[in-house]
């Protein structure tokens, strides 16, 4: 079976997005269809790593013509197969329709949402079958390492990823090339090299994306690096709630020991590495790096100070190199293609692309992948397709819990590390969560900080108690208790964690809270003096409703849907709300067939 | 050693690579406040009290934990630094409980002491006030409580039972706001391995961890007329609760100190340093036996019911090799209502004993059940230094104006060799002396044992070198143990001690403690030994008196009866 040539390959998206919204039913019900209609030995069936549009998912795309369906149920397949495999024809209803233009696009490339992005780490992901390492090999993998171990000096790969000017994807930054050159300067009889897959903000998964979608990419990434380094044994330290990820990530490591490209002597060139999965059990700051070793070697993962830096005491006292996944994701490609290639992407500080994972009011939501130097602007309109319900944009959110949320003034931002950090937000791992006016910016503080408040490790004072008072804070501004002093109180709560907490956890909390304080004081205000949301989300704060007596037709749809009873019948056909009962829900004014409620 | 040149406060100081600026500045005559620091552990930076401004860049740093650089200017007291030392102690405050007046550690509190250094008020901690932690306390006891609630979460306790006496009784657990130290699954403290040594009460730096408190139960005794009230004092004593009244560490107030007892109302006042001596002729009679029939080799000591508890739960299969004889403690009152209630002729019912000990896990002792050769409860109180001092502080007695007196003969002369029982290395010293001497009837110079970590010396006897290792803290008694547990020991008498330095760096003693007290006390002990007149135990006449009038010889069946005890197996949870 292995030789046969298939006229057709079916790409069905196997992620953890897709699988959710029923991907493997879908694939059983096309291997179904396809046996019914004899096709089996015409059409292969392959399963791939996300394609990063998970809004859209489940996603399928049909090769050789390359076309892209979304949102396939089961009851679509009978007609895929019959209607495109078995008589050529693209089922329209289930193309793409942009959102700006209402037009179906049948082709992967040609759909906005892809156009504008730059794939390198996720270049495989969605188009080869994770579980394959020959597809890997095929699209060109381990050439990277072949070429690093058995025609570069550790010094020249050290140089080239210096020069190619790639930076930490997890989050701070750092030149990778000099974490590396730290890491190969200390001698040590065993050094260690660790991918950081704790993948914890809420709403990032990039580097699940890689694992699922492209396992071999990290194996060889975390190859050339330990070969760079002189380590001889890695780990990659992911999340148990990945199962998926986890999975394939061992087949892949299953297989690269197969081929021999893990173990003893590698490419014949003397150089051996074995590589584990430590699984964490999802502690949000294991991703710090010297948590993360902690609960490697078993300990509660807690945050030790620096120095010692891992590249002089790191697992079990010897040198270590940790790096991010999707950092890694890029190294085969910087190997391969040279560091002017690679630095020739980005902006001057930041090379290279950068994966996001835009969410919130947006209508694309998803995973993309954008050279540094992208404007927010194209991210959200372009890429992204606007804001959802064509809303108006009110701010937007980068670097989860770490970030900062950036008003509208700065679209025009183009994203790159430094200049998330001047306009007081961060890159963080790439989390972009979008927001229209409907969002109270201080209700999105708080929704961060109690986020780093549950998950700080409670070491460090500042961060332990200091980010407990300011989220105390923000609960009594949301329930409108503010007093006067509070905002100065959580600046300088907001200053003194970030100037003394232990880890980067800490010294980071306080930014959500920071930069919607210097962006949107006026809604804090708003809140503490006026005793009101602008967005109408904080409920003990928001105006109650009211109906218009000349709109309402007294259907009473109204009065069902009332949790607590705040309407009943007035004097004519017409209802009323008892604005002291009416608790702001809002479910009233949905249920209105008229549009007769309306809010203050 | 590579130097490093920096500017503190503005004077230069040049100390070695790898310091940090907390001890460089310590050098320019700056103590930076801080918490979680403690000189005998590992660096922690939790607390982030000790913030000191880098001058260069303005940025703060936790001077406990930064090593210096070459050229770095710091500021140990711009006003920079000082806001945030504050705000982290008001943090601490806001989440503490505010109940100085009626906890034990008032006045000796370190938060106490910084929150009074930095002149912070009831007004600033209100600014930030919220939610407070609200956990059950922990009073199961028998030696130690746990108010979790006072805790600051600074992690010496947890530091000191897992580096200094690998026991791991305590670890942090849970996150944020709802991080505490606890026992592993939150077992009460009577129920987990704990070795009662106190060690964590001694590095606490509030009143998180106290011992069990017996000061009302010995009072109501001494107030009671029917009562006969017996004290026997251990022998580091002496040469500890003189800090508690202002005296420098190591001053050796024996004098003083029985003087005080007897102020207090105590009926007779004892020596435990008696049946220290005591120990000697019985367990040192036993090692002979073992020597002679190379039976249960290695010997080891069991005088220290910390390391015997420690002992129970990890190495349930060496208990044959620790010695039977019970520690002086329990001879002592063991004793004192036999032996001194036929004396005296006193109802051994009416007799209540009370040992002053610097140990909490002597608390634990005393409820032992296999402890009760009186068919009494033996020990009836046990009070640590700490708890003595507050008596006498109490009921006003002015210490340092009390006449020298002489402990009650009958069980208070002893030797030089008991008093050395207070500190590391001094039972293997007397131990040997006394056999030595009925071996070969050869005098012995002291020993020169080190006191820090494993050490070891090997003393001819006859044509025998008898091989001797010292442990104290009891992770250093670990490898000594596994090697006796591989069967590839070739010592023939072991010393374990729970504490670092042996007693007087018990868990009961005086506040602070660190290696330069212990250190000094250790040396109070050893002057003490080496001016006396009679220094090894087998010469104590009242001790011969004993054996002579009650006990026969030694290991007789009546010292069997009353001085030998068992051990058990426990689990190691």
């Amino acid at each position: 079976m292995k030789d046969t040539i298939y006229r057709s390959h079916v790409l069905i998206c196997t992620g953890t997005g897709c699988v959710s919204s029923g991907a493997k039913n879908i694939k059983h019900e096309l291997q179904d269809e396809l046996a019914d209609n004899d096709l089996k030995n015409e059409i292969k069936i392959v399963e791939t790593g996300c394609h990063g549009f998970c809004e859209k998912g489940p996603i399928m795309v049909v090769y050789p013509e390359g076309v892209f369906y979304c949102q396939v149920k089961e009851e679509d397949v009978s007609e895929i197969v019959e209607e495109h495999l078995l008589k050529g024809r693209i089922v329209e209803r289930l193309l793409f329709k942009e959102p700006m233009t209402e037009e179906s696009i049948p082709s992967y490339e040609d759909i906005d949402f892809y156009k504008k992005q730059h794939r390198i780490a996720l270049a495989n992901c969605g188009k080869i079958n994770p579980e394959s390492i020959n597809e890997y090999i095929a699209n060109g993998g381990y050439e990277a390492a072949g070429k690093a171990l058995t025609q570069m000096t550790p010094e020249e790969i050290i140089k080239e990823v210096k020069e190619a000017g790639l930076r930490g994807r997890g989050g701070g930054g750092f030149p990778t090339g000099l974490k590396w050159q730290f890491a190969f300067d200390n001698n040590s009889d065993k050094k260690y090299v660790i991918c950081n897959a704790d993948e914890g903000d809420p709403g990032a998964f990039m580097d699940r994306s890689v694992l699922e979608g492209d396992p071999h990419r990290i194996i060889e990434g975390m190859l050339i690096n330990a070969y760079a380094i002189g380590a001889d044994e890695g780990y990659v330290y992911v999340r148990a709630e990945y199962p998926l990820a986890i999975d394939r990530l061992q087949k892949a490591i299953d297989a690269a020991e197969d081929l021999g490209l893990l173990g003893e002597d590698i490419f014949g060139s003397g150089f051996n590495f074995n590589l584990h999965i430590k699984k964490g059990a999802g502690a949000f700051v294991c991703g710090e790096e010297t948590a993360l070793m902690a609960s490697i070697e078993g300990k509660r993962g807690m945050p030790n100070p620096r120095p010692p830096y891992p590249a002089e005491k790191g697992l079990w006292g010897k040198p270590t190199n940790i790096n991010n996944v999707e950092t890694l994701a890029n190294i085969p490609y910087i190997i391969n293609e040279g560091s002017e290639v690679f630095s020739s992407i980005g902006t001057e500080n930041s090379k290279g692309t950068k994966v996001f994972a835009l969410t919130g009011k947006i209508k694309n939501t998803g995973l993309v992948e954008v050279p540094m130097g992208t404007t927010l602007q194209e991210v959200v309109y372009d890429i992204g397709g606007g804001l959802t319900d064509d809303k108006d944009f009110k701010a937007i959110q980068t670097g989860g819990p770490s970030g900062g949320c950036i008003p509208e003034d700065y679209l025009a931002l183009p994203i790159d590390y430094d200049s998330l950090i001047e306009v007081g937000a961060m890159m963080g791992s790439g989390g972009m969560v979008v927001m229209d006016d409907s969002t109270c910016m201080v209700d999105v503080a708080r929704f961060f900080l109690s986020f780093t408040q549950s998950e700080s490790c409670g070491k460090c004072t500042p961060c332990r108690e200091g980010t407990k008072r300011m989220l105390e804070i923000l609960n009594r501004i949301c329930d409108g208790e503010g007093k006067d002093g509070d905002i100065r109180l959580l600046e300088q709560l907001g200053e003194h964690i970030k100037d003394t907490a232990l880890c980067g956890l800490g010294q980071t909390a306080p930014n959500p809270v920071l930069s919607t304080l210097q962006y949107f004081r006026n809604e804090y205000e708003a809140h503490i003096y006026d005793n009101k949301c602008p967005a109408g989300v904080c409920e003990e704060l928001a105006a109650s409703f009211t109906i218009n007596i000349d709109s309402c037709i007294g259907c009473g749809q109204c009065v069902k849907v009332c949790p607590v009873d705040a309407i009943s019948k007035g004097d004519g056909k017409y209802y009323i709300i008892d604005e002291e009962v009416c608790i702001s829900c809002g479910a009233c004014a949905k249920k209105c067939p008229v549009d007769a409620i309306f809010q203050g | 050693m590579e130097k490093v040149t920096l500017t503190i406060d503005q004077q230069k100081v040049e100390v070695e690579k790898g310091t940090t600026v907390l001890e460089a500045a310590k050098e320019v005559g700056i103590d930076v406040p801080s918490l979680c620091y403690h000189p005998d552990l590992t660096l922690h930076g939790a607390c982030r009290v000790c913030v000191v401004e880098n001058v260069e860049d303005e940025s703060l740093m936790a001077s406990c934990v930064s090593p210096v650089r070459e050229g770095m200017e710091i500021s140990t007291r711009s006003m920079k630094a000082r806001r945030a030392r504050r705000r982290n102690v008001e943090l601490l405050l806001a989440n503490h409980p505010n109940d100085c007046l009626g906890c034990d550690r008032n006045g000796t509190c370190e938060l106490q002491d910084i929150t009074h250094s930095l002149g912070i008020t009831q007004k600033d901690i209100e600014e930030i006030s919220g939610e407070v932690r609200e956990v059950p306390k922990d009073e199961t006891g028998p030696a130690l409580k746990r108010d979790p609630n006072k805790c600051i979460l600074c992690g010496r306790c947890v530091r000191v039972c897992e580096e200094v006496q690998g026991v791991s009784a305590l670890q942090f657990s849970n996150r944020g706001f709802d991080s505490i130290v606890t026992t592993a699954f939150d077992l009460p403290q009577s129920e987990i391995n704990c070795a009662n040594c106190g060690q964590c009460a001694t590095v606490c730096p509030v009143g998180a961890i106290t011992e069990v408190s017996e000061i009302q139960k010995v009072w109501n005794a001494i107030e009671d007329e029917d009562v006969h009230v017996v004290a026997q004092t251990a022998p580091s004593i002496q040469a500890t609760i003189g800090e508690e009244f202002g005296y420098k560490p190591g001053t050796v107030v024996t004098g003083e100190l029985v003087s005080a007892l007897r102020k207090l109302g105590f009926d007779s006042v004892f020596s435990t340093e008696f049946t220290a001596d005591l120990t000697i002729l019985e367990e040192g009679t036993e090692f002979l036996e073992r020597l002679i029939e190379n039976k249960n080799l290695p010997h080891i000591t069991s005088c220290c019911p910390g390391w015997v508890k420690y002992a129970e739960h990890n190495y349930s299969d060496l208990l044959n090799h620790l010695s039977t004889a019970k520690s002086p403690q329990q001879m002592f009152s063991a004793l004192s209502k036999t032996y001194y209630a036929e004396s005296t002729n006193i109802d051994p019912k009416d007799i209540y004993t009370v040992s002053i000990m610097p140990c909490t896990a002597k608390k634990f002792e005393k409820d032992r059940e296999e402890i009760n050769a009186s068919n009494l409860k033996d020990t009836d109180a046990v009070l640590t230094t700490r708890e003595l001092a507050r008596m006498i502080k109490e009921v006003g007695i002015q210490f340092e104006n009390l006449n020298k007196e002489e402990y009650d003969e009958l069980m208070g002369k002893h030797t030089g060799a008991g008093t050395i029982f207070g500190t590391t290395g001094g039972v293997a010293e007397a131990a040997v002396r006394t056999v030595k001497e009925k071996l070969t009837g050869e005098e012995l110079e002291r020993l020169n044992l080190g006191f820090k970590g494993i050490n070891e010396a090997e003393v001819e006897i006859g044509d025998r070198t008898i091989k001797v290792a010292i442990a104290n803290g009891l992770r250093n008694a670990e490898s000594l143990l596994d090697e006796v547990r591989a069967g590839e020991s070739d010592y023939h008498f072991i010393e374990v001690m729970a504490c670092p330095h042996g007693c007087v760096g018990g868990g009961g003693q005086p506040l602070p403690i660190n290696e330069k007290h212990k250190e000094l006390r250790s040396e109070g002990l050893t002057n003490t030994d080496e001016n006396s007149v009679v220094r090894k135990s087998h010469e104590n006449p009242m001790i011969k008196k004993l054996y002579e009038e009650f006990l026969d010889e030694p290991n007789s069946e009546r010292a069997h009866e009353l001085l030998h005890t068992t051990f058990k197996c426990r689990q190691k949870n």
